[in-house]
């Protein structure tokens, strides 16, 4: 039973990364109905730069929760600046261009992004300190230690900051104007690339957000780990419908369930046919499935096809 | 199509080009560089197989490799000493070929109510899954060899007319790697000329009117479930046949080589060059497989000529240099280097709407 | 719309740029005193993607071998040879290694250190053997890299089956491990050991209570660790490599698992100490050959390397040196660097390496390859004991 528990346990912290991750994805898509494929290397950069101050930090001997604050900080700038000229350059001069025109610079700057941060980090795998006190608590026989627990909360306040923007706000009511139609926003007297900038900037803080935790759960750091994060981000925003910020949530935390469930009791169930090698056909099995009966994912609404 | 005497003096000047080309790189280039060519073909019939899916029916499809893996691991099982089985080529290679059809229908047929990037996400699992599963089918019964991938392929043969040993023709030596660039550009030619004739039929004007507006295509009368489906039949057939030719040029196939990353390598081909145009997917698949090797060859040297000191790893170079020509390409040319002439009228005419006078 | 015309004539000017640019680099250093003989020796490993800190490691240890012979002055044929290194890419993909393999023969390179991988390995192998160029790989250690009937191909490294003999016996019989759980990252490389692994483990009389699999681009194993957890091994073995042997062995520290953690020869590198932190201490891995402060030059080896390289070796560099030595001497004794000259000393060879006594078999595999296994104690690897081999002189 603890180890159904602790498989739980397990599922729950890897499904809030990629909650915290598909936020990003998904906050852009509904406004802007574009899969920002570079996402999951504004993590990855946000993840190096927070590295980088905590190297910096580490001569003044200053208290752990402070480093990671003054990290959080920097990276969240840096990205936001990464967010904003991804968008100027990359995205914004095809916003009238064929649809799979950004995709493609997208994958772009994705290389670029990789390959500068192999240049400047460098080719090895670096540790990442210990910012969040990892002393582990037991519950009923399983284990979960505090920077877990601070992963599911940061996912949980995350989503819930961005739907107050999102509808409680001014910015917020400019950017469902934005989604739903531009043209008659830009009448409306939104500053339409305004609007766009700012997102492009909150999603990429996120991704910075979610690099720093990734990080400080894992101690470890590489120039390739944006990738596959934005692949397993990517397939939890579609899976819960993806623009749809409880969505991501969903789907993120449900992925995150599938994969260590899967991995845990397939062998079982399969009578030891398939093995923990095939987690990742379960996931996407269990996605296809979820996609065929609801073409639009779990709490998606808006039915994805532009021109 | 009509030929004008201009166009067919270029059509021969091409023909020629092409007859000699390996010849030509080997003597200023190197061999190394036919073997490139060799690549180069198998990419764009790989490429001209995804157009159908995504330039011709605007299918998204992000797990096209599968395909590719399906024909080559076709290829791979039934002619080597995997299970002592040695069938000829071309029984194998269209058998391999029409596997891939299978699966394409396979994968299509969940697929048809989703659209955009719900559709682009599941066949991105459906790559994926294909991978996995060659990766480890090696227990409990062995067929793929797992990981280790299966080596001692067969090369093509025709007879005792091996492709992959130096032949003598005509008072000249064909090395190996030429001999697989004359295989391989009849195939391309092939895939072409199926591609122009499937353009221009019933089925072409199918799948433009379903990219267009699925709605529409609807109220016109067309099966759009048949004709999705056949896009990805047909785009996995070419994908499957070329997978059968790289299994025979390669001699080992395994599981690293159809990963993610080839999917969208060959949708940047399609895209780059110019969704739904022949000439432009041709194109984007030359550039794709030359660029990164042709910067392999020019990142360190030019660094040297330029500054006198290499200050950056050649090797990251290439690949940042490879990032920033994908960005700028699409940028200067949102529609593809070489679009089709309709897509580039659909693009300035909506312009317009915005601004008349440009 | 101006533009049209232009940007396609000018990106293909500026590949024809690039392709003109490479010209200069073979002829540019062939230009030299005519009693000289330039010896080409081609390298090849993965420089990006995420094996590269490894593939540039590989790369390392070939350019100081090479930078060594060039500055002892070495006369094959009674000329005096410049070594000369071309390091190429191959991104641990197969389709690229044949185009980088097909490059380094045409630049007429008289023997080669490499693939780092298994997966480039094989496939390159083919066009070497074709050309009837010598390759020595410093790290493959698939069974079928040797069995493919080559003459050409070799390796200074213990293969899947004599280092797995050694893992398992070890973990079986010296640390008497009775239930055993076996992870393997699904790479080429983790299959084969861990599957070797297994065979000897249970010939010695163990139990495998689990099998599980990961891959080799994760860092979340807590999933297959936990139902591990449920099985209670006394061993956990992880066949892969230590970007995710560190991670994970953190993990199952922090999962409340006691069983002991080994890996193959992926595990020895300072990175799984750095990057695993308190939690690498008692972590045992394996390495072929001697260790090298017992090795005569060894130490020299290392302290030269880390002046140099401003790190230390990582994983292969010290086989990698090893290897261009090995090819260097063959040439020697040959009194040719042409490869169809030299390949049959070299299959003769029996050399000190640094990395232990090194002479092949009749495959091109090492012969009696002895294996040493460590532990981590107090923040660093520890040999224990060296197991097989022929230089009962360097083992305790």
């Amino acid at each position: 039973m603890d180890i159904l528990l602790q498989q739980i346990i397990n599922g729950l912290v890897q499904g809030s990364v990629y909650a915290l991750v598909a936020l990003g994805y998904t906050m852009v898509y509904g406004i802007l109905g574009l899969i920002n494929f570079a996402h999951g290397e504004v993590v990855m950069v946000g993840a190096m730069v927070a590295l980088s101050i905590t190297q910096v930090l580490a001569g003044y001997a200053l208290p752990p929760m402070v480093v990671l604050l003054i990290s959080l900080l920097v990276a969240s700038m840096v990205c936001m600046a990464l967010g904003y000229g991804i968008e100027r350059i990359a995205y914004r001069p095809l916003r009238n261009a064929p649809r799979l025109a950004p995709l493609i610079t997208a994958i772009g700057v994705s290389i670029v992004l990789q390959n500068l941060a192999m240049i400047i980090w460098g080719r090895a795998y670096h540790a990442f300190p210990p910012l969040l006190p990892d002393s582990p608590h037991i519950i009923a026989g399983a284990i979960i230690n505090e920077v877990q627990i601070a992963i599911i909360l940061v996912a949980v306040v995350m989503m819930t900051g961005l739907l107050l923007l999102i509808h409680r706000t001014r910015l917020g009511r400019a950017m469902r104007a934005v989604a739903e139609n531009p043209a008659i926003a830009a009448l409306m007297g939104v500053n339409i690339n305004a609007v766009i900038s700012i997102t492009f900037m909150l999603g990429s803080a996120l991704a910075a957000v979610a690099g720093i935790m990734v990080a400080a759960n894992y101690g470890i750091v590489h120039y390739y780990m944006g990738s596959i994060l934005g692949l397993k981000a990517f397939t939890a925003a579609v899976l819960g419908g993806i623009g749809n910020l409880r969505g991501a949530m969903l789907g993120g935390v449900l992925l995150g369930l599938i994969e260590s469930l899967g991995a845990g009791y397939i062998g079982d169930l399969s009578g030891g046919f398939f093995g923990s090698n095939y987690q990742d056909v379960f996931a996407f099995f269990v996605l296809i499935a979820v996609l065929v009966l609801r073409p639009s994912g779990l709490l998606g609404e808006r039915v994805a096809e532009r021109a | 199509m009509k030929l004008n005497h201009k166009s067919s003096v270029l059509l021969v000047v091409l023909a020629v080009v092409l007859l000699f080309l390996p010849f030509i790189a080997d003597a200023l280039l190197g061999r190394g560089w036919v073997r490139i060519l060799d690549f180069a073909l198998l990419y764009i019939m790989l490429a001209l197989g995804l157009n159908i899916v995504v330039g011709y029916a605007g299918l998204l499809d992000l797990g096209y490799i599968a395909f590719f893996a399906v024909g080559a691991y076709c290829y791979a099982l039934l002619g080597s000493p995997q299970f002592g089985l040695h069938w000829p080529f071309w029984i194998v290679l269209p058998l391999g070929a029409l596997l891939a059809c299978v699966f394409g229908v396979l994968l299509g047929a969940p697929t048809l109510r989703l659209r955009g990037d719900y559709l682009a996400i599941v066949t991105l699992g459906f790559g994926e899954i294909v991978r996995i599963f060659l990766n480890n089918l090696n227990a409990p019964i062995n067929i793929t060899n797992g990981p280790q991938g299966i080596n001692m392929i067969d090369p093509i043969r025709l007879g005792t007319f091996s492709l992959s040993s130096e032949q003598s023709l005509f008072g000249l030596s064909f090395p190996a790697v030429h001999l697989h660039y004359y295989l391989f550009l009849a195939c391309t030619l092939l895939v072409i000329f199926i591609s122009m004739r499937l353009q221009d039929s019933r089925i072409g004007r199918a799948w433009a009117a379903i990219r267009e507006d699925e709605v529409a295509a609807t109220a016109m009368g067309i099966n759009t479930r048949n004709i999705k489906l056949l896009a990805f039949a047909m785009g996995a057939t070419f994908g499957g046949a070329a997978g059968g030719l790289f299994a025979g040029l390669q001699g080992f196939v395994s599981p690293e080589s159809f990963g993610l990353t080839e999917s969208i390598m060959v949708l940047c081909m399609v895209v780059l060059g110019g969704m739904g145009n022949i000439k432009g997917v041709v194109l984007g698949g030359v550039l794709l497989v030359l660029l990164p090797e042709a910067l392999r060859h020019g990142a360190g040297p030019m660094q040297q000529a330029w500054f006198g000191k290499t200050y950056i790893d050649p090797e990251s170079l290439r690949m940042l240099l490879f990032g920033l020509a994908l960005i700028a390409v699409m940028l200067l040319r949102p529609a593809g280097l070489w679009p089709s002439r309709q897509r580039q009228r659909e693009l300035t005419e909506e312009h317009e709407d915005y601004d008349s006078t440009r | 719309m101006s533009y049209k015309n232009l940007s396609l004539p000018l990106l293909i000017l500026a590949l024809a740029a690039c392709d003109k640019s490479e010209a200069p680099t073979a002829p540019a250093n062939s230009g030299t005193v005519a009693n000289e003989l330039i010896v080409k020796i081609g390298a090849s490993s993965p420089l990006t993607g995420p094996q590269a800190h490894i593939g540039k490691d590989n790369e390392n240890g070939t350019r100081m071998a090479i930078e060594d012979a060039n500055a002892k002055g070495i006369t094959i044929g009674s000329k005096k040879v410049h070594f000369e290194l071309l390091s190429e890419d191959d991104q641990a993909d197969g389709k690229t290694a044949t185009i980088v393999a097909q490059k380094l023969v045409d630049a007429k390179v008289n023997g080669i250190i490499g693939h780092l991988n298994s997966g480039t390995s094989i496939p390159a192998s083919r066009i070497y053997n074709d050309n009837g160029i010598p390759q020595i790989s410093p790290s493959a250690t698939a069974i079928k890299f040797t069995a493919q009937g080559f003459k050409t191909a070799f390796r200074v490294m213990t293969n899947d089956a004599q280092q797995g003999k050694v893992l398992g016996e070890f973990a079986a019989k010296n640390l008497s491990a009775k239930k055993i759980a076996v992870v393997d990252d699904r790479s080429s490389y983790g299959q084969g050991i861990a599957d070797e692994f297994v065979k000897s483990a249970q010939a010695s009389g163990a139990q495998i209570v689990a099998r599980e699999y990961t891959n080799d681009k994760a860092v979340d194993f807590t999933a297959v660790l936990t139902s591990i957890k449920g099985k209670r091994p006394d061993l956990v073995f992880f066949g892969g490599m230590d970007p995710q042997g560190a991670p994970m062995v953190k993990q199952l520290k922090a999962l409340g698992l006691s069983a002991k953690f080994m890996m193959g020869d992926g595990g020895y590198t300072p990175k799984l100490i750095e990057n695993a932190g308190a939690a690498a201490e008692g972590v045992y891995a394996s390495l072929p050959g001697v260790p090298l402060d017992k090795m005569p030059g060894g130490k020299d080896f290392s302290q030269r390397y880390e002046a140099q390289f401003k790190q230390p070796i990582q994983l292969y560099a010290p086989f990698c040196y090893d290897a261009v030595n090995v090819m260097i001497a063959a040439m020697q004794r040959a009194d040719s660097a042409e490869p169809a000259k030299y390949l049959p000393a070299l299959a003769e060879t029996s050399y000190d390496g640094v990395t232990g006594k090194i002479a092949f078999d009749e495959k091109g595999d090492l012969k009696g390859g002895a294996v040493t296994m460590y532990q981590i104690q107090q923040g660093k690897w520890q040999p224990l004991q060296t197991i097989g081999g022929s230089t009962p002189a360097a083992a305790h």
